[in-house]
C-alpha cells in the first residue's frame, strides 16, 4: 500500500505513532499527481511548494510534541471556487483566470488552522454550473474508473482527485448535487451539510440560497473528521447558524438499530438505470439487515424540483455573476486597435468573452425569470413550490429518521456525449436537487458497481442531523466492501486521450 | 398661483453616521483619500458576504419611530440589480416590498397653519461609490469606492405638500429630527442629505392626477424651494398656454435658476428586485422596538413645548431655539446656571445666531460656550459692563474664545460707576449744551436722553447709564 491510497484517519494514526512524517505523505501524494494527472486532469493549480512547506511545518510542530489534531499534515485538494489567499482562484472560468484573492474562504482558513496541507485547486464546471466538469473553461476532468467517462460535476475535479489518490480528501461545493453526484460517479463519500452549518464566506457564489461547502472523502470517518473541522458559526456569513457543533466522530458507533428509513419510491421509477436500481435496492436491503426499519414513502413534489431549481439557481446566479464586469478585477475585454470601448461595449465584450456557454445560458434564464412581467410566473411560483418541497420533507421526517434514494439516475457517461443537450444533463441532478431546495444534509456512499463503474446511494436527514446521517452511513460502510475499492489507474499510460470540451 | 395647486412629494436620502459601513466593518468616514475605506466586502470581490451592521437597523427604527411610522416586525433586504461602474456588486442592497417603516407622518407649521405630510415608507439601503470624471486622462473616469456600502435611509413622503415653502419647511423639520436623533450629519453640500422631488400641477381643489416631473440635484434647502417654485411656474405656463407637461427627470441649475431636462422617462428600468439570499430576514420583537422607543431623545416638538412651559418663553423664541438641537442644548446649559431665561434667549437668538450665520458656522464650531455667555451676563448684573459694552464683549468672545472678564480687563471696558470720576464730564456736558438744559427745564423730558448720550460718548460708552441719569437730574 502506498501512502496516497490511505484515508486521512489512517494517515493521522501513522503520523501520531511517528511511523511517517507529513512530508512523506505530501511527497507521496505529489508523486501520485505526477504519475496520473496527465490522465485524470483533476487540478487547475498544483501548489507543490506551499504543500511541502506546510507539511514540514506540521512535522516541526510534532517534533516539539505539539498535537495538531487529526487533519494536521493530511493533503487536501480544494475546489477552485474556494478562495485561497495568494493562490489563484479561477472558478474554471476565463473571467477569473488570473484572480488571486487577498483572503481565504472561512473553510480554508479553518483547514489551515487544523494543519492541512493544501495540494492545489481542483477543476470544476465553470462557476459550478454543470454536471460533468466538461464546462470547465480550461479542460475536462476524466473519471479515474474509466478515463473515457466524465467524473460528474461540478465538483468533478475534487471527486476524481480523491478517487485517484491525488488528494487524501477534498472540499467541494454542492448547489444541486455538485458534491454527491460526482462522489457517486467516482466511488467516494460526498457530503452536503445542512445549509447554514458551514460558512459560505469565500465560496464564490453560484446560487446563494442553495450553495453549501462540503467534503469528498474516501470513507465516512474522514467525512466526520472534515465536518468537525469546517462546521460552525462564522460572523462573516450571516446565514451561518450560531449553534453548538457536536463531535461528529462520536456518532460512528457501528450501530443503527431502530433507525426508521424511508425509501423514496419516486426515485426508483423509470428514470433510473435498472441495473443501478438493483444495486441501490441491495444497499437498502443491507440497511434493513443492520436493524433499520425500512419502509417505502412518497415524495409528491419531487417531479417539480428540477424545474424550479432551474429557475431559482439561475436567477440568483444572474445577480451573483453581474459583478464580473471588467472594471475592477478579473477578465477585461481588450481595446481594439485605435478604438476605445465605451462603457456599454466594455461590459458586453468582457462578459461575452469571459463567460462560457453554460454560464451565459443560465444568466439569460435567470435574468428572464426575474424580469418584470415574468417574475410572478416564474420566480415567485418557484419559491412557492420550494415551500411545498420543504413541506414534503417535513411531513416525511415525522415518520422517518432518514430518507434513502439513489444519488444519480445514471452511470458516468462518456465524455462529450451529453454536452450538447443541457436538458438531459440537468436530469443528472434529479435526485439531489430537492435536498438543496430544502437546505437539508445528505450524503452519497459507494454502494456497489455496475459494469465496473461505481454507484452511489444517497441518505438524507432533517436539518442539522448530520450525526444521524453519519451514524447510518458508517454502519453501512462497516458492513460493505465498496469503499475499499480503488480505480485501477497506473498512470503515465499512453492515454487514449479523449478530446472533450 | 390662482387656479392651480401644486402636488409635491419628496424622496429624501440620508447617510447615517454609523461608525462602520452597512454590511462590512470599513470605517464610515467622509473625505478620506479615495479607495482607502474599502475591503473585499464593499469591493464585492468574489466569495465575500455582507453582514448587517446592527446600528444601521437601530438608527432606522429610531427614525421611523420619530416619524410616527409603523415598524415592521418582519422585513428583509432585496437586491436592486443594475450595471454601473460605481456599483461594485452590480446590485444595491435595498428594501423593496417589505420596508422597515411605513405609514408615518410629520407635521409642519407654515404661517400659522399645520400641514401634515404623510410618510409612505422609510427603508434601509447602501450607498454606491463615486465616479470622478476627467481627472488625469480625460478619456477615463476614476472610481472611488469609499462611499460604497455607506448606510442610507430612504424617506419617501406622500404627495401631500402643496407649496415650495412647505417643502423647504418639511426638510428643515426633518433635518432637525435627524439631528436630535444624532443619526446623520445632514449636510446637503457633502451629500449626506439628498432630496429629489416629484411635482405636478392641477386645478385647485380637484384631485386630478396630472403628469409629474422629477427634480434632482438640489443641494440646499433654499435650492429645493427655488427649484420647486421654478418648476411650478414652468408647468403653470405650459398649462395656461394649452401645452402638455411631459413625464421626465429635470435637474436644478443653480446658476441659471431654472430646471433643465436630464432624461425623458419612456423606458422604465427593470431592476429585477428579489430577496437577497445572503442576508437573513430582519425580525424585530415588540420588546426590541419598545426598547428603542424608550431610548429616543426628546424631539423638537416636545422640547419646544417644554421650553414654553418650564421657562415661560414666548412660542416664537422656543421655536427658534429648538429648530436645532445644539442651539437648544446651548440655551438650556446657560439657563441651568443663569435662570433668567428670556435674557438668555435674547442673546442666543440675537447676537449668537447672527454671528453664527454671518460666519457660516455650526453651534458646535463656535469658540463661545454657554459659560462664556453666563459670565458675561453676570458682569452686566454686577454693573461692571453696560449692555452696549456687552455687545462688543460678546463679539470678541465669539471671535477669540476669550473670557468676558479678560476682554473687559484688556480693553479697559469696565463701566465707570464712580461719581467723582464722572462729575467733571457731567459738568462739561451741561456747560456745552445750555439750550438743551433749558429745554429740559421747560419740561421736554427727551432732552435728558441727549445729554446722557453726550456723557456716554465722552466716556466711550463706559459710564454707568443709571448713574449718569441721576447725576444729570440732580444738577439741572
Ligand atoms: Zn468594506
Amino acid at each position: 500500500m502506498e501512502l496516497f491510497e490511505l484515508t486521512a484517519h489512517e494517515l493521522a494514526d501513522l503520523i501520531r505513532r511517528g511511523e511517517v512524517s507529513a512530508e512523506e505523505i505530501a511527497d507521496s501524494v505529489l508523486r501520485r499527481i505526477d504519475q496520473v494527472e496527465e490522465d485524470v486532469r483533476a487540478y487547475l493549480t498544483v501548489t507543490r511548494d506551499r504543500a511541502l512547506a506546510a507539511a514540514r511545518a506540521v512535522d516541526a510542530r510534532r517534533q516539539k510534541e505539539e498535537d495538531s489534531g487529526p487533519l494536521a499534515g493530511i493533503p487536501v485538494g480544494l475546489k477552485d471556487n474556494l478562495c485561497t489567499q495568494g493562490v489563484r482562484t479561477t472558478c474554471a472560468s476565463r473571467m477569473l483566470e488570473n484572480f488571486v484573492p487577498p483572503y481565504n474562504a472561512t473553510v480554508v482558513e479553518k483547514l489551515y488552522q487544523a494543519g492541512a496541507v493544501v495540494t492545489g485547486k481542483l477543476n470544476m464546471d465553470e462557476f459550478a454550473m454543470g454536471s460533468t466538469t466538461e464546462y470547465s473553461a480550461f479542460f475536462p476532468t476524466r473519471n479515474p474508473w474509466d478515463l473515457s467517462r466524465v467524473p460528474g460535476g461540478s465538483s468533478g475535479g475534487a471527486a476524481a482527485a480523491v478517487a485517484a489518490g491525488e488528494a487524501i480528501y477534498a472540499l467541494g461545493s454542492d448547489t444541486g448535487g455538485s458534491i454527491r453526484q460526482p462522489a457517486s460517479f467516482c466511488g467516494v463519500v460526498g457530503m452536503k451539510p445542512t445549509y447554514g452549518l458551514v460558512s459560505r464566506y469565500g465560496l464564490v457564489a453560484f446560487a446563494s440560497s442553495l450553495d453549501q461547502v462540503g467534503s469528498l472523502t474516501k470513507d465516512v470517518r474522514d467525512c466526520a473528521l472534515v465536518l468537525n473541522a469546517i462546521a460552525g458559526h462564522d460572523p462573516l456569513d450571516s446565514t451561518s447558524v450560531p449553534m453548538e457543533v457536536p463531535d461528529y466522530t462520536s456518532f460512528l458507533t457501528g450501530e443503527m438499530k431502530g433507525k426508521r428509513i424511508g425509501v423514496i419510491k419516486e426515485m426508483f421509477d423509470e428514470g433510473l438505470d435498472p441495473e443501478m436500481a438493483e444495486v441501490v435496492k441491495k444497499g437498502v436491503k443491507k440497511l434493513e439487515e443492520l436493524g433499520g426499519i425500512v419502509e417505502e414513502c412518497s415524495f409528491p413534489h419531487a417531479e417539480y424540483a428540477i424545474a424550479i431549481y432551474y429557475i431559482i439557481a439561475p436567477a440568483e446566479a444572474s445577480s451573483n455573476l453581474a459583478r464580473f464586469d471588467g472594471i475592477r478585477y478579473g477578465y477585461r475585454a481588450n481595446q481594439e486597435e485605435g478604438k476605445e470601448l465605451d462603457l456599454q461595449e466594455l461590459y458586453l465584450r468582457t462578459r461575452s468573452e469571459g463567460f462560457g456557454p453554460e454560464v451565459k445560458r443560465r444568466i439569460l434564464v435567470g435574468t428572464y425569470a426575474l424580469s418584470s412581467g415574468y417574475y410572478d410566473a416564474y420566480y415567485l411560483k418557484a419559491l412557492k413550490v420550494r415551500t411545498l418541497i420543504r413541506e414534503d420533507y417535513r411531513r416525511l421526517f415525522q415518520n422517518f429518521d432518514l430518507l434513502v434514494s439513489p444519488t444519480a439516475p445514471c452511470l458516468p457517461f462518456p465524455l462529450g456525449e451529453k454536452l450538447d443537450d443541457p436538458i438531459v444533463l440537468y436530469l443528472a441532478d434529479v435526485y439531489t436537487v430537492p435536498v438543496n431546495l430544502a437546505g437539508l444534509p445528505a450524503i452519497s456512499l459507494p454502494c456497489g458497481f455496475v459494469r465496473g463503474l461505481p454507484v452511489g446511494m444517497q441518505l438524507i436527514a432533517p436539518a442539522f442531523k448530520e450525526g444521524d446521517l453519519l451514524q447510518v452511513a458508517y454502519a453501512f460502510e462497516q458492513n460493505t466492501p465498496y469503499h475499499k475499492e480503488r480505480p485501477p489507474l497506473q498512470g503515465k499510460s499512453p492515454a487514449e486521450a479523449v478530446e472533450g470540451g | 398661483m390662482a387656479g392651480y395647486e401644486a402636488v409635491i412629494g419628496l424622496e429624501v436620502h440620508v447617510e447615517l453616521r454609523t461608525k462602520t459601513k452597512a454590511f462590512c466593518s470599513c470605517p464610515n468616514e467622509f473625505g478620506s483619500e479615495p479607495n482607502t475605506n474599502v475591503c473585499p466586502v464593499c469591493l464585492a470581490l468574489p466569495g465575500v458576504l455582507p453582514v448587517l451592521n446592527r446600528s444601521l437597523l437601530e438608527y432606522a427604527v429610531q427614525v421611523g419611530l420619530a416619524l410616527n411610522c409603523e415598524i415592521a416586525p418582519f422585513s428583509k433586504f432585496d437586491r436592486k440589480n443594475y450595471f454601473y461602474p460605481d456599483l461594485p456588486k452590480a446590485y444595491q442592497i435595498s428594501q423593496y416590498d417589505l420596508p422597515l417603516c411605513r405609514n408615518g407622518y410629520l407635521d409642519v407649521e407654515v404661517d400659522g397653519y399645520t400641514r401634515r405630510v404623510g410618510i409612505t415608507r422609510v427603508h434601509m439601503e447602501e450607498d454606491a461609490g463615486k465616479l470622478l470624471h476627467g481627472e488625469g486622462n480625460p478619456g477615463y473616469s476614476l472610481v472611488d469606492l469609499n462611499r460604497a456600502g455607506v448606510p442610507l435611509l430612504e424617506i419617501v413622503t406622500e404627495p401631500d405638500i402643496r407649496t415650495p415653502e412647505e417643502a423647504r419647511l418639511f426638510l428643515e423639520n426633518l433635518k432637525a429630527i435627524l439631528q436630535y436623533l444624532d443619526v446623520s450629519d445632514c449636510k446637503m453640500e457633502e451629500g449626506s442629505l439628498r432630496c429629489d422631488a416629484n411635482v405636478s400641477l392641477r386645478p385647485a381643489g380637484t384631485d386630478v392626477l396630472n403628469t409629474k416631473v422629477e427634480i434632482k440635484n438640489m443641494n440646499s434647502f433654499r435650492a429645493v424651494q427655488r427649484a420647486l417654485e421654478g418648476e411650478v411656474q414652468r408647468q403653470r405656463s405650459i398649462y395656461e398656454s394649452g401645452g402638455v407637461v411631459f413625464q421626465e427627470t429635470r435637474g436644478w441649475d443653480e446658476d441659471r435658476g431654472i430646471t433643465v431636462v436630464m432624461r425623458s422617462k419612456e423606458e422604465a428600468s427593470d431592476y429585477r428586485y428579489f430577496p437577497d439570499p445572503d442576508l437573513v430576514p430582519i425580525v424585530l420583537s415588540p420588546e426590541e422596538v419598545e426598547r428603542l422607543r424608550r431610548s429616543l431623545p426628546e424631539l423638537p416638538v416636545a422640547r419646544r413645548e417644554r421650553l414654553i412651559r418650564d421657562y415661560g418663553l414666548p412660542a416664537y423664541d422656543a421655536g427658534v431655539l429648538t429648530a436645532s438641537r445644539d442651539l437648544a442644548d446651548f440655551f438650556e446649559e446657560c439657563v441651568r446656571v443663569y435662570p433668567d431665561a428670556k435674557k438668555v434667549s435674547n442673546w442666543v437668538m440675537g447676537e449668537f445666531l447672527r454671528l453664527l450665520n454671518s460666519q457660516n458656522l455650526e453651534v458646535k464650531q463656535a469658540k463661545l460656550s454657554p459659560s462664556h455667555l453666563v459670565e458675561m451676563l453676570q458682569l452686566m448684573d454686577e454693573g461692571i459692563i453696560s449692555g452696549k459694552i456687552a455687545k462688543t464683549v460678546f463679539e470678541e468672545m465669539f471671535n477669540t474664545g476669550k473670557r468676558a472678564a479678560q476682554i473687559v480687563e484688556e480693553k479697559g471696558l469696565v463701566q465707570i460707576s464712580d461719581e467723582g470720576e464722572l462729575a467733571g464730564i457731567v459738568e462739561e456736558v451741561l456747560a456745552a449744551h445750555p439750550q438743551v438744559v433749558d429745554d429740559y427745564r421747560k419740561g421736554k423730558r427727551k432732552a435728558l436722553g441727549f445729554l446722557v448720550g453726550q456723557v456716554m460718548k465722552r466716556t466711550k460708552g463706559k459710564a454707568n447709564p443709571q448713574l449718569v441719569n441721576r447725576m444729570l437730574e440732580e444738577r439741572i
